[in-house]
């Protein structure tokens, strides 16, 4: 999928490829069908949740109101914000506004440094009174054996979605990068489309994972 | 000829399973030999008849025949069909013990079985149970996955850690059955059988007496379950005589259908009492509250002999 | 159809025989090949990976059977045994198996059956192969840190308490999942928007779809797997506790975790093998297909049944009376397609032409050791029975029926029938018959004795065994001697065949039909010079072998072209 062709026209079309639709086309069913995996990927994780909750629900209740809801709810807004701005990117380039690509990537990338931000202090404020992952649990303000279960589910999703958002930062620099080289325009933006398309992917399963984790009633 | 060959490929039949499970064994051996015969001599005999004659053979095409593809797809639909319902109905007596059967508990551990009878006897690898008389075992391991197998019984039954599983038989007769264990767990594994003995019931209760007076010191499992039930505080919670108290009465408690603060019911068997007792904020009866601590720490063996104590309090 | 074929300037392109220039020598020095994006030479790449880890899992099996020569000690201690037998299992199902003709086979023909000058992603094709070579060497460090001894299935709780390196194994396997996604990735992009003007989904070769299928299966199943053995880590690492009674968790959600993924991942095995068997059948018959979409749908039918029979595994595990029922229920119903594709070959060989070359010794093979290896599941799928079967060796002689007698001998058939393909060379075809038939011997020597010590309950993963089995396990550690013979031999001739000069194949030695045959042997740079157009089925041999050979001046053959060239395929 990568390019690295800077020209404008048809020679970003790699040999294999007929045309520049053809190649688009791919890339951006080839997108969908990764997204599919990793759904598939999470949804491991979601079944887990479901097992353990159906199994301790008093517990789940419990240590939901340990976290912050306030902390998750911004987030939530922050993520869903950034899914706007990204999505504007792409509009950006398919009216060949460069200087707006550029613009709306950087604030994506700014979003999701916030987001990753929030999440550290939150993460920060649980270590501190004992509350990790596993054995490593400590913690006492729980009145429950299986108090460590829920925590470590809750580690575990929202570190592999963290593990999502810096990958995504990571792809939206190099986007910018070849932005600001002129890599794209109305004809080409194939990169900034499925990152999009990734982008907001992990959007929305951090829209699952809020209520899930932070509002259990 | 049938009847041969299985008693060349298959083990003793010496449980009241063995002869269906031997029956549709043949049954699908019968089938299967008789496709597989059809298939092969269709493929030998168009490798010859048709066999290429000249690099210009003009074949003719073929692309589709409605009736044959029916053929082929009815009636190996059919032939499932029989075989599940048949695999259904055996699996299903296998998974109903009979009410009468005689309970025994068995613990894996590695590498050895553990049996634990009644009236306290235990015994390690050897298994010994009245002929002829339904027999269940009601099995939990102490670490990892063990399964137990008998193979002239046809009888196998995963056993978990933190968990009971079920198993049952009743022999045709006297005789010995050796018991391997079909689930890898180590360095061991292939060293983890036991023995059946089946002897005559009357041999057997009098086995039973004879090894009750062997271990005097020993207490049945309902003594000890009555004693932990003082020791642990059962007491102070759980009466003996129906009157309420802070938790449920234990009279009358066993096999009873419970309902539960949460809308189920269940009734109230040997598993649902060993998950009370190790985890009781699982199901909250109707009319309690969630208060009581688990009891997690009790050995397999004293939750059992508290789970014998409760059954014999009517 | 000829007026319309003028006007777009269709023509026939004859195929150069014994190209000067081909993709082997269009580059040279080690970088061309370890950075090629060229799909054949990554799909060489894949063969020579596999055919070293199936050497190193065959010599394991070897030392397992000559351990078992004896019911106690033969030459190895339990431990070592049990390492040996989670290495075998491991390295055959994850490093040979699942990438064996998808990866090697798929990668080198799906872009030449399609017309297609590579596959979508040529880049993400060559980070999966790395990918592939890094959950390699995660395997093998696992190995020279003492192994694993847990079995291939990494069961809970036994897996998360033995002191060995489960850690580094799973992780390895972990790595090769993603690779393997990424490969059903790019399969499926490409099969949807890469093929030639012309080749419809009626007219797609069989091996492409059961690729497809195949590629569906992976890209489901791969990622619960990934997630599955990321918790296991975890619950080696951080004590997690998912799996783990004693935290309240449950060591059959594990079991039902790594079954989702595996029992598909029998798929992932066996249904490449089905897309071989329907290529050699047909070309070797000089017939067409019968049945063509019954055979194509019944991939995807077993895709999807597969996804739903899972439980299967675990009837004696402890779930629930009511999952048992449903999952044997289902199970049955993989049974029905499997079927049906076997009677459609056989029904292709009716009336036809048929050339007892090797590929088609193999593919014959294959579907008598493979409807032994079908019916030993219905065996297993019938519920009273496998709970007296289920983990016996009952249950190894039969997925190694399905398994080796099915997948390896399709492959072998595969090998055989793209060999000249791929190396442009030919190799001694009655060597080649004579280690068939070695191989068949060998094969049925070890597995027939074990599904009778199975029936009469000998359990599987037993270092030691009860005397009275003796005589069954010595027959079949002499079959595995014969295997081994056979397999050397194969070795050697193949090997012979890439030295010798004298023995060029030619663009098309078994009169095939499909698109991979119209480039030359070896094929050249970006396989066609042209753009390849399709109007016939690839098994149309009926038709005359220069209408498969058309195409379109240059290299592009856009949108335009694409649309008349499917108005005038219809009216032909």
């Amino acid at each position: 999928m990568a390019n690295t062709n800077t020209a404008h026209g048809e020679s970003h079309v790699q040999h294999h490829f007929v045309d520049s639709e053809q190649q688009f086309d791919s890339s951006k069913l080839g997108m969908w069908i990764f997204l599919v995996t990793e759904v598939l990927f999470f949804g491991g994780l979601f079944v887990a949740y479901i097992v353990y909750r159906a199994w301790n629900p008093e517990l789940f209740y419990m240590s939901a109101k340990e976290l912050s809801t306030m902390m998750g709810a911004i987030n939530t807004i922050v993520l869903i914000g950034s899914s706007l701005t990204i999505a504007l990117a792409v509009r950006a380039a398919q009216l060949n506004q460069q200087a707006n690509i550029s613009k709306y990537l950087l604030v994506t990338i700014f979003l999701a440094c916030v987001f990753l931000v929030i999440k550290y202090f939150e993460y920060t404020s649980k270590f501190a009174v004992g509350i990790l992952p596993g054995e490593l649990y400590t913690y006492e303000g729980i009145d429950h054996p299986g108090a460590a279960i829920f925590f470590s589910i809750y580690y575990m999703m929202t570190g592999l979605h963290g593990i999502h958002v810096i990958i995504g930062i990571g792809i939206m620099v190099w986007l910018l990068v070849k932005t600001r080289q002129g890599a794209y325009n109305s004809s080409y933006f194939t990169p900034i489309e499925i990152t999009a398309l990734y982008w907001h992917l992990v959007d929305l399963i951090w829209i699952f994972l809020f209520p899930l984790l932070y509002l259990i009633e | 000829m049938l009847e041969t060959i299985n008693r060349l490929i298959l083990p003793q039949v010496s449980s009241t399973f063995a002869a269906d499970v031997d029956g549709l064994f043949t049954f699908i051996n019968v089938a299967s030999a008789i496709i597989l015969l059809g298939i092969t001599v269709a493929i030998i005999y168009f490798s010859i008849k048709y066999r290429r004659k000249s690099e210009d053979d003009v074949t003719p095409v073929i692309r589709y025949n409605t009736t044959l593809e029916l053929t082929w797809t009815i009636v190996p639909f059919i032939l499932i069909l029989i075989v599940f319902g048949w695999g259904f109905r055996g699996y299903i007596d296998m998974r109903t013990p009979p009410s009468n059967a005689y309970e025994i508990y068995v613990t894996a551990n590695s590498f050895f079985w553990q049996f634990t009878y009644p009236n306290g006897v235990q015994t390690t690898d050897e298994l010994y149970v009245p002929a002829g008389r339904p027999v269940k075992l009601i099995m939990q391991s102490r670490d990892v996955i063990h399964s137990f197998f008998v193979p002239d019984f046809r009888v196998k039954q995963d056993v978990l850690p933190g968990r009971y599983t079920m198993a049952w038989f009743q022999t045709l007769g006297t005789g010995e059955h050796i018991i391997f264990c079909t689930e890898y767990c180590g360095t061991g594994h292939s060293q983890m059988d036991a023995m059946v003995y089946a002897i005559e019931p009357e041999e057997f209760d009098a086995w039973l007496r004879e090894q009750r007076e062997l271990s005097e010191q020993e207490l049945p499992l309902a003594v000890l379950g009555r004693n932990l039930y003082q020791q642990q505080g059962c007491a102070g919670c759980h009466s003996l005589d129906g009157s309420p108290g802070i938790g449920p009465t234990f009279q009358g408690l066993y096999m009873n259908e419970r309902q539960f603060t949460n809308g189920t019911t269940r009734i109230a068997d040997a598993e649902y009492l060993r998950e009370s007792i190790v985890n009781p904020a699982a199901l909250i009866n109707v009319g309690y509250n969630n208060i009581m601590p688990s009891y997690a720490h009790l050995s397999d063996d004293q939750v059992a002999a508290l789970i014998e104590f409760i059954k014999e309090i009517e | 159809m000829a007026a319309t074929a003028k006007d777009l300037n269709i023509r026939e392109f004859p195929v150069e025989e014994n190209p000067k220039h081909h993709y082997l020598n269009a580059e040279t020095g080690l970088k061309s090949w370890l950075f090629t994006v060229d799909h054949k030479r990554i799909g060489l790449m894949y063969l020579a990976s596999i055919i070293l880890f199936f050497f190193v899992g065959g010599v394991l099996a070897l030392a397992l059977r000559l351990e078992l020569w004896e019911p106690a000690r033969t030459f190895m201690d339990a431990d070592t045994y049990n390492r040996v037998f989670t290495l075998h299992g491991a390295v055959m199902v994850f490093l040979f198996i699942i990438p064996s003709i998808p990866a090697a086979l798929g990668n080198f023909f799906l872009p030449m059956m399609l017309g297609a000058k590579d596959v979508a992603f040529p880049k993400l094709n060559l980070l999966s192969f790395w990918i592939y070579s890094f959950g390699a060497l995660f395997t093998l460090y696992s190995i020279a840190h003492g192994g694993v001894d847990t079995g291939w299935t990494f069961y809970t709780p036994y897996s998360t308490s033995t002191g060995t390196a489960v850690i580094s194994m799973t992780l390895g396997v972990f790595i090769m999942g993603f690779s393997s996604i990424l490969t059903g990735i790019n399969f499926i992009v490409t099969v949807h928007k890469m093929r030639a003007p012309g080749q419809t989904w009626g007219k797609l070769p069989l091996f492409i779809w059961s690729l497809y299928a195949t590629a569906i299966i992976q890209v489901l199943a791969t990622p619960v797997l990934a997630i599955t053995l990321l918790l296991l880590i975890m619950e080696r690492t951080l004590g997690v506790g998912i799996f783990d009674p004693a935290l309240g968790g449950d060591p059959v959600l594990y079991q039902h975790f790594f079954w989702f993924y595996s029992h598909p991942a029998v798929y992932i095995m066996i249904v490449p093998a089905f897309g071989i068997i329907s290529e050699v059948i047909s070309t070797f018959s000089k017939k067409t297909i019968f049945g063509y979409w019954l055979i194509a749908l019944s991939s995807l039918a077993i895709a999807f049944i597969g996804f739903l029979v899972w439980g299967h595994h675990m009837f004696v595990s402890g779930q629930s009376e009511l999952a048992t029922v449903i999952f044997s229920f289902l199970t049955f119903f993989v049974g029905i397609p499997t079927g049906i594709k076997i009677l459609n070959w056989v029904a292709t060989m009716y009336k036809g032409s048929i050339d007892m070359k090797t590929p088609m010794i193999y593919a014959l093979m294959f579907l008598f050791l493979f409807s032994i290896g079908g019916f030993t599941g219905i065996m297993l799928g019938a519920l009273s029975v496998n709970v007296h079967l289920h983990d016996t060796y009952y249950v190894v002689a039969h997925f190694h029926y399905v398994m080796m007698g099915g997948t390896v001998f399709a492959f072998l058939a595969g090998i055989h029938y793209w060999w000249p393909k791929m190396t442009g060379k030919m190799y001694n075809e009655f060597w080649a018959k004579v280690a068939s038939v070695v191989l068949f011997i060998g094969f049925n020597v070890t597995f027939l004795p074990q599904f009778i010590m199975g029936s009469q309950g000998m359990p599987r993963r037993y270092y030691s065994y009860i005397e009275q089995f003796q005589t069954l396990h010595q027959t079949s550690t002499v079959g595995s001697w014969v295997l081994g013979v056979g397999f050397i031999i194969v070795g050697i001739y193949l090997t012979i065949s890439l030295f010798s000069k004298a023995n060029k194949a030619s663009s098309n030695p078994w009169g095939a039909r499909a698109l991979e045959w119209m480039s030359s042997s070896p094929p050249a740079h970006h396989n066609f010079n042209y753009t390849p157009v399709v109007l016939h089925n690839p098994y149309d041999f009926h038709k005359p072998i220069s209408e498969f050979r058309l195409g379109i001046d240059g290299s592009g053959h856009g949108e335009e072209t694409e649309s008349k060239v499917e108005l005038s395929s219809d009216k032909a």
